[in-house]
């Protein structure tokens, strides 16, 4: 599908941003989702319910929360740039921290129920056979949520492309620097005889959201073939 | 080679605390659900730290509270064979043996993964993936991967539990050829069925409520009047060692014992091997005369060792088979019909069809 030289740049910088902040969140999310999952602490229900706040809170709050935070005036985006001179707010950058955030509700989910489903005797006996911590995570435990690991990175990815409402409020919508695929089709909508070249990018955002929607799905029914054990080479 | 333990664990309202040695060769621990097996078979393997005491494996201090060493599972080198396989269902049969052999340490020497296969009957199965085997072919699994890890001691909780009657005399010859075959291991076998453990074990550990009730040898435990009340009256009876002598046309063999012949249907074994028969006390009927004109040829002559009366009207009376031990199971009136007391002669009837070709071992 034809695209001119805007809608390009926001195709490709929405998917620059879905990947790095796939890339960020999934070591972060995976970590949590550990956490929730198999920790024993206090604090365990906040942790859970700061981790869901995202999905709850209106995107244009979270958006404004993050200006408030990460802008250069911000606590912590004032440190960033005085001492290592990382500016968030309006840059790409921006976005994908954003991206970040809003995914990341979604990646802790699937990775923690991946978690719950498998079953600690299996580690235990792993452990008796003489498998240090590290060996059983690597060859029990891994092989075993891989799926569902990759089930929420798809999850964070789709949300990273969708995601409008936070993204515009943090790094707002200038073309070839922030804007991302949704701010532009708003943008193309915004003036008279938009409508063709907002079409074609909704084409394309629906190739995408489609394509890893069913990833996610096929993804999450292996994990569960793979941990029921039905999958079989006959 | 053995293993030493002495250790305490509260859990709740229930306290395990006991001590035993376990030597070369199968030590059974025997004990309804919630008498502390698996606690105890746990805290060996290292996945539950018991509160006080010491679990020593030939020279290594597994556990000691005192000075607060705590093995890791990893560390400790015990195979464990778990009631549920518990084999890793995103690896094919092969894959799991290999796990076993993988994390072996270093320099190590044992039995080859083909002899492990050959050994348990594994040959066939090794593409398949867990979910395709059968309840006894995983439990082979799962030992053969126990012990491709090498391990210094193996540990069985209920390995046969979950398994059927065919299945379970699928496996058990397995596990003979185990006893026989692994020189110089200590197996801890966790079971609450009294045929396996009549038929596999050395030495048993009976457990009452977290606490031993009776150890020993196998032949003079099972043969303990005062174990009847916790094994239960069902199920309690001596084991007594036999030589087949020959196998007859009409499907009976002949053995001897110390105290004489007896004729048994279903006996596999081939001529010349010694088996060992698990006589249910309540199989055994006394007599004060050698009787005469009964359906049983399998009267042997035994003297009264001694004679536990319980609450019941049963009595549970411990026999010498020159040199072999029965246990019978009489009522209180018998017992003073018959005027039986210790030192007594008399003679006991083995009915041939109750000992069940499962009670038959060798």
């Amino acid at each position: 599908m034809m695209l001119d030289a805007a809608s390009w740049d926001a195709l490709r910088l929405s998917l620059l941003v879905a990947c790095t902040a796939t890339l960020v969140a999934l070591p972060i999310a995976l970590w949590v989702a550990w956490l929730l999952a198999r920790g024993q602490f206090r604090g365990k229900a906040l942790l859970s319910a700061l981790v869901h706040l995202p999905l709850v809170l209106p995107p244009v709050v979270t958006g404004y929360l993050l200006l408030i935070g990460f802008g250069r005036n911000g606590p912590i985006g004032g440190f960033l740039y005085d001492v290592f001179g990382i500016t968030l707010a309006f840059r790409w950058t921006g976005a994908v921290l954003a991206a970040v955030i809003m995914g990341f509700p979604l990646m802790v989910r699937a990775m923690r129920l991946a978690i719950e489903a498998v079953d600690p005797k299996l580690e235990q006996a792993a452990a008796t056979l003489g498998a240090k911590p590290v060996s059983v995570f690597a060859s029990v435990t891994l092989p075993l949520i891989a799926p569902g690991i990759l089930a929420g990175a798809v999850m964070g990815f789709a949300k990273a492309i969708g995601e409008f409402g936070a993204t515009i409020t943090f790094v707002a919508n200038i073309p070839g620097q922030t804007q991302t695929l949704p701010s532009a089709i708003y943008s193309f909508l915004q003036v008279p005889g938009g409508e063709g070249r907002a079409i074609a990018l909704v084409l394309w955002a629906c190739v995408i959201a489609i394509t890893a929607v069913a990833l996610s799905e096929w993804l999450a029914q292996r994990v569960a073939k793979r941990i029921r054990g039905i999958e079989s080479d006959t | 080679m053995s293993l030493d333990l002495n250790i305490t664990k509260r859990l709740g309202t229930f306290t395990l605390d006991l001590g035993f040695t376990a030597p070369n060769g199968i030590t059974a621990v025997f004990g309804r659900s919630g008498a502390g097996k698996t606690t105890l078979i746990n805290a060996v393997a290292g996945l539950s730290e018991p509160d006080s005491g010491h679990i020593t494996l030939n020279d290594t201090r597994l556990f000691d509270a005192a000075q607060r060493i705590n093995l890791p599972a990893h560390k400790r080198r015990m195979g464990y064979v778990f009631q549920d396989a518990r084999l890793f269902p995103h690896m094919d049969v092969t894959q799991n043996l290999r796990f076993g052999l993988r994390h072996a340490p270093t320099g190590s020497t044992g039995p080859s993964l083909n002899e492990v296969a050959d050994l348990l009957g594994l040959t066939d199965l090794l593409k398949r993936r867990p979910t395709d085997l059968s309840g006894g072919e995983k439990q082979r699994v799962a030992l053969g991967r126990a012990l491709l890890s090498r391990p210094k001691m193996l540990l069985m909780d209920e390995p046969l539990a979950a398994l059927d009657g065919p299945r379970k005399d699928n496996i058990l010859p397995y596990l003979e050829r185990l006893k026989s075959g692994a020189a110089g291991l200590p197996i801890l076998y966790v079971s609450h069925a009294l045929d396996e453990i009549a038929r596999l074990a050395d030495q048993l550990v009976i457990l009452s409520k977290g606490k031993i009730a009776a150890s020993g040898s196998i032949f003079d435990v099972l043969a303990d009047p005062a174990i009847v009340p916790i094994v239960g009256v069902r199920q309690a009876g001596a084991v007594l060692q036999a030589t087949v002598m020959e196998h007859g046309d009409d499907g009976i063999s002949m053995l001897k014992t110390n105290a004489g012949t007896i004729e048994l249907p279903g006996v596999a074994a081939p001529v010349g091997t010694l088996v060992r028969l698990h006589v249910l006390a309540q199989d055994v009927i006394l007599s004060r005369t050698r009787p005469t004109g009964l359906s049983s040829v399998n009267i042997l002559p035994v003297t009264v060792k001694s004679i536990r009366t319980g609450d019941g009207p049963g009595a549970a009376i411990s026999l010498d088979a020159v040199g072999d031990q029965l246990l019978a199971r009489v009522t209180a009136r018998a017992v003073q019909d018959l005027d039986l007391s210790e030192g007594v002669s008399c003679f006991a009837v083995i009915k041939a069809t109750s000992i069940a070709a499962t009670s038959i071992g060798r």
